[in-house]
């Protein structure tokens, strides 16, 4: 099922925060990587369609609206200048699967967006092989106040675990 | 002797009249004689009364002064014991003239400058100057000369320019005229008269370029309010600073002085300045001494062990640094106020720095002690060596501010060299690792790791991993030597940071690579000089 925990730089820093079903679409779970730094790396959490065998994406799209692309954005300084500000619900990206599906793949917190991962772009399989380290979406910087409140509403390990067999349980 | 002359005459009862002393008479006569300052107060005052109130038809004698004064002098101490010895003299001829000065003077004597505010008149005399002293000496400063700072109340420019005003109208009658600059400034005249005594004092010369300030700070509460009315006429000269405490600063002040016109200045001040109740006080006496800098090289054998204090929301992480293992101990030694620690590049918590070390400096604050020997250096760098066993220092000495920029110049350049021990996910060979050791000057392209991102901006920058030598320990484990361009984030390159360095140990060997320690072997810096132990 989900890709092989890989022990290491991931666990050895930073904190794993999950949002099951974002938007309320079933099984489109994020995974937040929060470093101890307050940084927050978005990337999609083992059980998301996307990571599912058989899946072949076709193409990832940052630009999320007519007058808004994420590859835009630029950020300067040591307090980073001009970075896009996110909401929870931000989109980051959409990414097009060859069956036809669509997914959106959202922020999850609120922060300035820092980067996006572009070596996803070229090489989408990466996504797919190292979801959680060199196929992340984005990193995002939350503001140093509410480092601590913005993963208040998501769920710890544990507590995704146990929606995991909840879910596995009601579809067999 | 006396050091003023006819012309002056007219200029020196004025002011004296109005309750100024003989020394900012002086100032407004323009007597550029250092010397002339420094006569006992008494002295110039009775010279003073002399000059203006007897002896007027002998003008000429005045107009010669120079040429007699040890005369003068014995006939000055003398005075009070009789008239008699002053008519030996031949100078004075008439007694009841003398006690017509003795009056005069006791009148005098006591009174508060109304241009200095008694800078030029108590804090010129010796139980002042043995005041300042005890307190330099009770602070026991290591110093080899001095130089005196000194902060008038802001009011005294104020004053200065009302002493101008009157001085120059009374000149214009004559048909004269005085220029402000020419007017011997009272900061400069003070030094005149009181860096000779502090000199005897201290038993040390006074000099401009000294590192050891003495710096005394007066203020004169009775007459702050002198400047208020500057702010109302030239609102636009007083703007509020955030760093100060009250917008009449000197500078301001000087500013409106210049701007102000005559009669604007004189119906708001009075020309002549009123006379005080009371001198200035001396608010602070302070010693400083100027930094000293002493570097060195550090070895740090600890993995637990930060180079600076690690602090995060305000909650110290480990009890010690690497920064303070070495400093507290040269705080004591040079009786500092506190140190600023600088060294070439810094290695994380967990790193060790080995080899000959990392150079490092650090500028001691207003030390006390300044003098040190080598061999005393040497005793202090193995006091240090003897309290811990996380560090080690090495090269220990006594540097000038400007050398630390050798430690700092060229930094990119340089190189570096470390010793890794890396994990992989999957079994390797030694085949597998032997191909780390043919690449040579690698280039890489690194982001900001996400683990400094927060505080650094976000760049790529592209480093060169000059040399790479692998040492098969098993299936999993490997040990890199690698030399490389100073900047190098080396955990980066081993693991990737997300693909965020490339290419990286663990894309070169198609495998998760991770980094389990790293040590610092050389820091190629070729600064402070080794010494020979
Ligand atoms: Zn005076």
């Amino acid at each position: 099922m989900a890709a092989a925990v890989t022990p290491g730089v991931t666990e050895r820093y930073f904190t794993r925060w999950y949002k099951p079903d974002v938007k309320g679409n079933l099984c489109e779970d994020h995974c937040i990587l929060q470093h101890s730094n307050r940084i927050c790396v978005i990337t999609l959490a083992e059980a998301h369609p996307l990571l599912q065998n058989g899946k072949t994406i076709k193409s990832i799209n940052y630009q999320i609206s007519a007058n808004c692309s994420r590859l835009q954005n630029k950020v300067s300084g040591k307090s980073k200048r001009g970075a896009q500000f996110l909401t929870e619900l931000a989109p980051l990206c959409r990414i097009s699967c060859s069956d036809g599906e669509e997914y959106t793949i959202y922020s999850c917190i609120r922060g300035r967006l820092m980067e996006v991962n572009e070596n996803i772009l070229d090489n989408p399989a990466i996504l797919q092989e190292k979801p959680s380290t060199e196929g992340y979406i984005a990193v995002v910087l939350p503001k140093f106040e509410e480092s601590k409140t913005i993963t208040q509403g998501l769920l710890t390990p544990k507590e995704y675990e146990e929606v995991l067999l909840k879910r596995f349980n009601s579809t067999s | 002797m006396f050091a003023l002359t006819e012309k002056n005459r007219s200029i020196a009862q004025l002011l004296l009249n109005t309750g100024t002393c003989p020394r900012c008479v002086f100032r407004f006569c323009c007597v550029g004689l250092e010397a002339s300052y420094r006569h006992p107060y008494k002295d110039l005052l009775r010279e003073l009364h002399e000059f203006l109130e007897y002896n007027k038809e002998k003008e000429d004698r005045f107009c010669c002064e120079i040429a007699d004064p040890p005369c003068k002098r014995i006939r000055l101490e003398n005075m009070g014991e009789g008239a008699e010895d002053l008519n030996q003299n031949g100078a004075l001829q008439q007694t009841p003239v003398a006690d017509d000065v003795n009056v005069a003077m006791a009148n005098s004597t006591l009174k508060v400058c109304n241009v200095c505010l008694g800078i030029l008149q108590e804090f010129c005399e010796t139980d002042f100057v043995k005041k300042v002293c005890q307190k330099v000496n009770s602070a026991e400063y290591q110093f080899t000369s001095f130089v005196f700072s000194v902060s008038l109340p802001p009011q005294l420019s104020v004053r200065e320019h009302a002493a101008w005003l009157l001085v120059k109208e009374e000149m214009g009658k004559q048909g004269l005229s005085l220029a402000k600059e020419d007017i011997v400034q009272l900061k400069e005249t003070y030094k005149w008269i009181i860096h000779p005594l502090f000199s005897e004092e201290l038993g040390v010369p006074a000099d401009g370029k000294s590192l050891f300030e003495v710096s005394v700070v007066f203020a004169h509460p009775e007459t702050d309010e002198d400047c208020h009315f500057l702010a109302r006429v030239c609102p636009d000269c007083f703007k509020p600073a955030k760093n100060k405490q009250s917008v009449f600063t000197r500078m301001a002040i000087i500013k409106a002085l210049d701007k102000i016109k005559e009669e604007d200045f004189r119906e708001h001040f009075p020309c002549p300045p009123s006379s005080p109740k009371n001198i200035c006080a001396a608010l602070e006496i302070q010693c400083t001494n100027g930094a000293i800098f002493v570097a060195g090289r550090y070895n740090k054998y600890s993995r637990n062990l930060p180079q600076t204090p690690w602090i995060i929301d305000g909650e110290r992480k480990l009890e010690s640094s690497v920064e303070e293992l070495i400093s507290e101990h040269l705080m004591t030694a040079f009786k500092a106020d506190s140190f600023n620690f600088s060294s070439s590049g810094r290695e994380d918590v967990d790193v060790r720095t080995l080899g000959s070390g990392r150079p490092f400096a650090i500028e001691l604050v207003n030390p006390h002690r300044i003098h040190f020997t080598a061999m005393e250096m040497k005793e202090l760098q193995q006091k240090i060596n003897n309290s811990s066993d996380k560090i080690k220092v090495r090269d220990l000495q006594l540097v000038t501010r400007e050398a630390i920029g050798h430690m700092k110049e060229g930094e990119e350049e340089k190189t570096k060299t470390y010793s890794a021990l890396i994990w992989t996910d999957k079994a390797i060979q030694k085949e597998d690792i032997a191909l780390l050791d043919d690449m040579k000057e690698l280039k890489i392209d690194q982001k900001t790791p996400l683990r400094v991102l927060h505080r650094r901006p976000l760049a790529v920058r592209s480093r060169v991993i000059h040399t790479m030598k692998s040492e098969y320990i098993d299936d999993h484990h490997f040990r890199l030597h690698l030399k490389t361009q100073a900047g190098t984030y080396i955990k980066e390159f081993v693991h990737g940071d997300f693909g965020r360095t490339k290419p990286n140990i663990g894309f070169l060997l198609k495998r998760t690579a991770d980094i389990l320690e790293l040590d610092v072997e050389s820091v190629d810096v070729d600064w402070p000089p080794t010494l020979n132990d």
